[in-house]
């Protein structure tokens, strides 16, 4: 029965049951649907029809938020599963199937959300087709690496529906080899969180010194494990308020602590790469990179203080605040260097061509949308399957 | 560029680092192409330019490309910038009283916008389908709309701001100038070029419109000198510089005959510049200008192409699959330790 010894016993995960209809998941199908009516006119009459992208902004929030920060909030799975197995912490064991399905789902969805965006998606076959494929291109790996990854987080999370229907063979012959299943999906988010980076490296001066830099890749795969962190701290708080459970503080507590050594590999590499590329003065001044650049290390420091004594990592509310800052963070850095940070190539200065991009309500309602699909299946998935650890004694 | 590398091989030792590698992977940083020597472009020179946009007409009609109205009555194509719709557009700069051509202060200038060809693009490193190409022998930037997927980042890369989107269409492709290959096998040339009446625009092998460039920039300002038309062949050049025209340097044959529509005409006030010889490696379309270019439009740009970095990056990390094999093959002796096959994942223990 055991892996790593006997030392870690867990409650075994189990159905949290309950009404799938409820005011949450009504609100959620109410947005799904705005979403569907809005991709349809998307489809019918081009990207232009409901987005404000541009001849200056081809990339919006549907780019900037659904996928590249959509997939880091979705690194949950992969920092969990890592400590798990690899760094062999066993004692968090229990939060790795809940952190797997929020991945699963988030992942999924950023994958299905890049066809919303792409302008000629019935070529999409070409990405994996040998004769067109371009392994000089970042998005080439980004994609390949997503599209493989997806797939393992499916068989990754298959024992959860083996379980349901009683499918104990299918089971018993997954687990012989799961192994190397763990192994590949750490090693490809890794890949392509890093390559999310690197995106932004092919796009030269366009891209504000203060977030274009040959270490972007480092950058992001170590934000984007630090994000995974926080990610199982908000939704451990989370999910523990809404379904009315204990908060498994014996287990969110030392978490948060590996969280903070993470956070704090990142922003040496981040700050030290600023000093030595001589990056760092485009902080200091009235822009709105700058400003945007405080508030995105802002989320990053604060963290210390909010959670860096022992005796506040015993405090729930204290880590949600925490995870929720470094969320926050990540975003902000991948909203920073896709965005706001993005200066678009205008030309001659007096020929009165200015671009600009803020999204639209359409646009911003598809974005709202994803994230609602997100969180209706994720209730209907864990009101229904064994994801969370079963509660032994049901507190009032 | 040393420091840049060594900051480069740094970062990605770090990056290494973090994978897990031990970074034993040599950093072998991809040095940024040249332009192929047989490859084809365009010399701007904005001083002959008169801003007659006949060469915006002509590159419509040419790429069957629709007019676009920026006034109220839309009567004529006026397009603001080059777009989905627009692969090449001249733009005027203007200053103060606009008194003088080509002056910097209360003068104008025209400049013409349109794919640059770079030597070693942004668009065609980025593209994950091989839908933006560099043609390996003329070196023309070429667009697949049978290939591509729309993701646009090709948009995003370009550092002149060149390929551009159809946003108003459900199946939009991405339009620029592709020196109007497409006209190549009937023997006409790229029509910008064919219809520019001063020759502003001349239409050539790279190194040929090079050497022009350079011998305008060394005549004197306010001086009389040829200016050529058209297609700046080997030939004309070579009369041009007052040399016997030399054996060994064929000429693609195929292209259209054309009288001799040389003429004389006063040798502006050049900056000392030829853009696009050094600019990201080297395009494959000149630029002179009177105004510096910066003024008129043509970006700062360092003598590397990010394409390099990027794919130095990517090469790196990636090439020959050796480090994500060897991270997998860790990984996977750990894991296997780790995890007995009864555990199933996220199952009891």
């Amino acid at each position: 029965m055991s892996t790593h010894s006997s030392s870690h016993v867990h409650a075994k995960p189990a159905p949290v049951g309950g009404p799938l209809f409820n005011a949450v998941t009504l609100i959620s199908g109410v947005l799904i649907l705005t979403m569907a009516v809005i991709l349809l006119v998307r489809f019918v009459y081009g990207l232009g029809s409901v987005t404000a992208l541009n001849d200056g902004y081809p990339w919006g929030i549907w780019i900037a938020v659904d996928v590249v920060i959509g997939s880091a909030f979705a690194c949950g799975g992969f920092s969990v599963a890592m400590l798990v197995y690899i760094f062999n912490k066993g004692e968090y064991h229990p939060l790795v199937r809940p952190a797997l399905l929020a991945s699963l789902l988030g992942y999924t969805l950023a994958g299905v959300g890049v066809i919303f965006d792409l302008g000629r998606w019935w070529n999409v076959w070409n990405m994996f087709w040998p004769g067109s494929v371009n392994p000089n291109s970042v998005m080439f790996e980004v994609a390949v690496c997503i599209t493989a990854y997806i797939m393992v987080m499916w068989i990754e999370f298959a024992p959860t529906f083996f379980e349901k229907f009683g499918m104990d063979n299918a089971k018993r012959k997954l687990s012989k080899f799961m192994f190397a299943i763990i192994a590949l999906g750490t090693l490809l988010p890794m890949m392509h969180q890093s390559s999310l980076g690197t995106l932004l490296v092919v796009m030269g001066e366009q891209v504000h010194p203060l977030w274009q830099t040959p270490t972007l890749p480092a950058l992001y795969l170590l934000s984007a494990i630090t994000m995974g962190y926080a990610v199982v701290l908000f939704e451990s708080c989370l999910a523990s308020a809404a379904y009315r459970r204990s908060i498994e503080m014996h287990l969110l507590t030392p978490l948060a602590k590996v969280m903070l050594g993470m956070l704090a590999a990142f922003l040496i590499l981040r700050l030290g790469d600023l000093v030595v590329r001589g990056a760092l003065p485009r902080a200091f001044g009235l822009s709105l990179e700058a400003v945007f650049f405080w508030l995105e290390m802002l989320c990053f420091i604060a963290p210390f203080f909010v959670i860096g004594s022992a005796a506040n990592r015993r405090n729930p509310a204290k880590l949600f605040v925490a995870g929720i800052l470094l969320m926050l963070g990540g975003a902000l850095l991948r909203l920073n260097g896709f965005l706001i940070a993005y200066q678009p190539v205008i030309g001659v200065e007096t020929s009165g061509v200015n671009f600009s991009y803020f999204p639209t309500l359409p646009e911003l309602l598809v974005t709202v949308g994803m994230f609602a699909i997100e969180v209706f299946a994720y209730i209907v998935i864990t009101r229904r399957f064994p994801v969370l650890p079963r509660e032994e004694v049901k507190p009032a | 560029m040393t420091t840049r590398r060594n900051f480069l091989r740094g970062a990605l030792a770090a990056t290494g680092a973090i994978v897990g590698a031990g970074s034993t992977a040599s950093v072998q940083a991809r040095e940024t192409y040249s332009v192929p020597p047989e490859g084809l472009g365009l010399l701007y020179d904005a001083t002959l330019c008169i801003g007659c946009k006949a060469c915006v007409a002509a590159c419509k009609e040419a790429n069957n490309n629709p007019p676009e109205f920026s006034t109220v009555d839309k009567l004529w194509d006026t397009p603001l910038d080059t777009s989905g719709y627009t692969f090449n557009l001249i733009k005027m700069y203007r200053s103060g009283t606009m008194e003088t051509k080509d002056a910097e202060n209360n003068g104008y200038a025209f400049m013409k916008t349109s794919c640059m060809h770079c030597a070693d693009p942004s668009c065609v490193s980025a593209c994950p389908v091989s839908a933006m190409i560099k043609n390996p022998t003329n070196g023309i930037v070429e667009y697949n709309p049978d290939k591509c997927i729309g993701c646009r980042y090709c948009v995003a890369a370009c550092p002149f701001g060149i390929p551009k989107y159809q946003y108003d269409s459900p199946t939009g492709e991405i339009g620029k100038c592709e020196l109007c290959r497409h006209r190549h096998k009937d023997g006409h040339y790229s029509a910008c070029a064919e219809v520019c009446p001063t020759g502003a625009t001349l239409f050539g092998k790279t190194s040929v419109l090079l050497e022009e460039a350079k011998r305008r920039l060394a005549l004197k300002p306010g001086s009389v000198t040829t200016y050529p038309r058209g297609h700046l062949r080997h030939g004309q050049l070579k009369a041009l510089l007052g040399e016997p025209e030399g054996k060994g340097r064929m000429e693609r044959t195929g292209w259209k005959d054309e009288p001799n529509q040389n003429y004389e005409g006063e040798v502006g006030n050049y900056q000392q510049h030829v853009y696009g010889e050094k600019e990201y490696g080297g395009t494959q379309v000149l630029k002179l200008s009177g105004v510096p270019f910066e003024k008129v439009g043509m970006p700062k740009l360092p003598p590397y192409s990010s394409a390099a970095t990027s794919e130095t990056i990517q090469h790196s990390l990636y090439g020959g699959l050796l480090m994500p094999i060897a991270v997998l093959g860790a990984l996977t002796w750990v894991a296997k330790r780790n995890v007995k096959p009864e555990d199933e994942e996220g199952g009891q223990s």
